[in-house]
């Protein structure tokens, strides 16, 4: 399995980079990682919103939400989702927020 | 992942010469973008497959000292079990009426995408060791030995194809090309080597129900905030049930509905449909998964997958089953699943609470396409509808391969699109009905790490949108299918990017006139309904 290495941390990910051990290996320093490959300048407040609430979505339903879900309870249209992570919600914040990648008819 | 290429390079790059060795000598190359992930250790242990850690592009495969032996006696297995298999290796003359018809080749060029040479890297092996001829005669007879060159072959051929079985319209023997690929896939994970993107949606179905791994209170919970964002644009209040014992009808969809949009529009088309006509149905959230993996990876595995949609209605006890905007999951359940899962003589044969009418086509896989169940209840005037409604969408639609060449379906969801919509223009004609054009990212394929060649292979789709587009200003592509939906969208993007995708139910739900619904103003996507472009959303 590929590993990127951060901080003097290492991190088993898959091919397209999202956290293999998923959020029980999930911590701060991959944020901060996730940030300076995403080329996010800053990971803000606003970030941290989203970041939270797919984990705790997560947590409770065993899958990320579907976008409309996650952008109507954070209440940030998808214009903004895509302006704080331009690779998108699911590449870019779910990667974040150490939720696996989706797979299936999607 | 790689970088996709350009439009204008991809099209200089297509090029129809063949390479100047012989296709025996010539080995594939493992070109990024053109090929998918390695099935993970992870998930080929969760359905007791052999789990090897490998990639495609290892030089050493790092085989199994027995793999030929394994391989072999796979091919004689199935040899005696599966007459077609024996028949479609003999019965080809190699005419080449079916060599320009597969969308890869057409959007590459490599000869070995013509579906009789992929076919040929496998009969060459049937040859050489399974008749006499290709024992006695080898290379003349068309036949060659069994290296690690030629499973490398396999792997890569057989996961670019789509199995969407256009080129078997056009061959005069009928030969099932998804079958042979279909056997292709199945020797391979005899030793482990399959693709990621259909086999960890198998390992997610087998142990959750659905491909994406949703578990129950997730998969109800999606399903509510999707009714509950159909009574902030509709003011109606829809209530949909989960694995509710004594509901006349199990609904089934794929859960791709469930999560990604444009199916989530899809799914409250369903929804909204069933309230109209207030159908007593169930969700469940155990067979919460039309689609089936198991169609790309085995035959062993399709049944493993399907098992679940019996056994769900057996333990509710409706009396049938009604099933969703899926496209090759209407492969199994029409053509595999009473033979494999059956005979559900548990269950009635259906007819509509609505209309009364009986489905005879169902009577024995006790399944029905929800586009011909709603095609009934238009035809019966079961269904309150302003065509109007729709008037800000300009809509082709797309035969989604399997529900058209597998089942035959291409009236109903014309008749379906023709009802609600003013607006319908069809693709040309050879590229719709049993002619469809695939969305090059079916069968397991539509992952992004393959997006060189699902962009290829959209293009004879993709043209066809195209043209509509700049001859009738076209602006949404409906079709029956969630790869689609998903798939479709990406290639809509690359290639035609002013059409959006639809599911056909998306259409319908847009143009149902409620008892107490609030003004609409704008569609089930929130996009403005016509005469309302100024307004603010809801």
């Amino acid at each position: 399995m590929p590993t990127v290495e951060y901080k003097g941390k290492v991190y088993e990910v898959d091919e397209d980079g999202f956290l293999a051990g998923g959020l029980e290996v999930w911590e701060e320093d991959w944020v901060d990682y996730v940030k300076t490959i995403e080329g996010i300048p800053e990971v803000t407040d606003e970030h941290w919103v989203c970041i939270k609430f797919l984990q705790d979505y997560y947590k409770k339903n065993g899958i990320a939400p579907p976008v409309r879900t996650f952008s109507k309870t954070v209440g940030k249209p998808l214009k903004r989702i895509y302006e704080l992570f331009p690779s998108g919600p699911g590449k870019g914040a779910c990667k974040m927020a150490g939720l696996p990648k989706p797979t299936g008819c999607v | 992942m790689a970088k996709t290429l350009e439009q204008d390079e991809l099209l200089s790059t297509i090029d129809y010469k063949p390479p100047k060795k012989g296709w025996m000598e010539t080995k594939p190359s493992f070109k990024p973008g053109t090929y998918c992930y390695a099935a993970l250790p992870k998930n080929l242990e969760v359905i007791d497959f052999p789990a090897p850690e490998w990639s495609p592009t290892d030089e050493d495969w790092k085989l199994p000292p027995n793999w030929k032996e394994i391989i072999l006696e796979g091919m004689k297995d199935r040899l005696s079990k599966y007459r077609t298999f024996k028949l479609f290796m003999d019965i080809c003359v190699r005419c080449g009426a079916c060599a320009d018809k597969c969308h890869f080749f057409i959007g590459g060029g490599d000869p070995k995408n013509m579906p009789v040479g992929r076919a040929e890297l496998l009969r060459s092996i049937y040859r050489r060791y399974f008749t006499t001829a290709g024992k006695v005669l080898g290379k003349l007879a068309g036949a060659r030995e069994l290296t690690e060159d030629v499973l490398k072959e396999w792997w890569y051929y057989f996961y670019q194809c789509t199995e969407c079985r256009r080129c078997s319209v056009f061959c005069p023997y009928g030969i099932d090309m998804a079958e042979i690929t279909m056997m292709g896939r199945e020797l391979l994970y005899l030793l482990g080597r399959g693709i990621n993107w259909a086999l960890e949606p198998v390992a997610k179905c087998y142990k959750t129900g659905n491909h994406m791994g949703i578990p129950p209170q997730g998969y109800k919970s999606i399903i509510e905030f999707f009714a509950d964002e159909i009574y902030d644009i509709t003011g109606i209040k829809v209530e949909p049930t989960f694995n509710r014992k004594g509901a006349e009808i199990l609904f089934i969809i794929p859960s791709g509905d469930v999560f990604g949009d444009p199916g989530t529009f899809t799914l409250m088309g369903y929804m909204m449909t069933f309230h109209h006509v207030g159908l007593d149905y169930t969700f469940s959230t155990y067979a919460s998964e039309g689609g089936n993996f198991g169609l790309f990876t085995s035959h062993e595995m399709i049944k493993r997958l399907n098992a679940k949609m019996y056994a769900e209605a057996k333990r509710l006890g409706v009396k049938w089953i009604l099933g969703g905007e899926c496209g090759h999951m209407w492969r199994v359940c029409n053509q595999y699943m009473e033979t494999m899962n059956g005979p559900a003589d548990f269950l009635e044969e259906p007819v509509s609470p609505i209309t009364g009418t009986k489905f005879e086509n169902a009577k024995a896989s006790k399944m029905v396409h929800i586009s011909e169940f709603t095609a009934d209840l238009i035809r019966h005037n079961k269904l309150k509808i302003d065509k109007s409604r729709n008037d800000h969408v300009i809509v082709t639609y797309h035969d989604s391969c399997n529900p058209a060449r597998a089942m035959g379906l291409f009236e109903e969801p014309r008749y379906i699109i023709r009802n609600v919509c003013n607006h319908f223009y069809e693709m040309p004609e050879e590229t719709i009905r049993e002619r469809t054009f695939c969305c090059a990212g079916g069968a397991g394929l539509g992952t992004d790490e393959n997006m060189e060649m699902r962009m290829r292979g959209g293009l004879p789709r993709a043209s066809s949108v195209r043209y509509v587009h700049e001859k009738h200003g076209v602006n949404r592509l409906a079709c029956m299918c969630a790869i689609d939906r998903a798939t479709l969208v990406t290639m809509m993007e690359y290639w035609v990017p002013q059409v959006a995708v639809t599911g056909v139910h998306e259409l319908v739900a847009n143009s149902l006139v409620f008892d107490g619904e609030k003004k609409r103003t704008v569609g089930l996507r929130g996009e403005p309904l016509k005469g309302y472009e100024g307004a603010e959303e809801g």
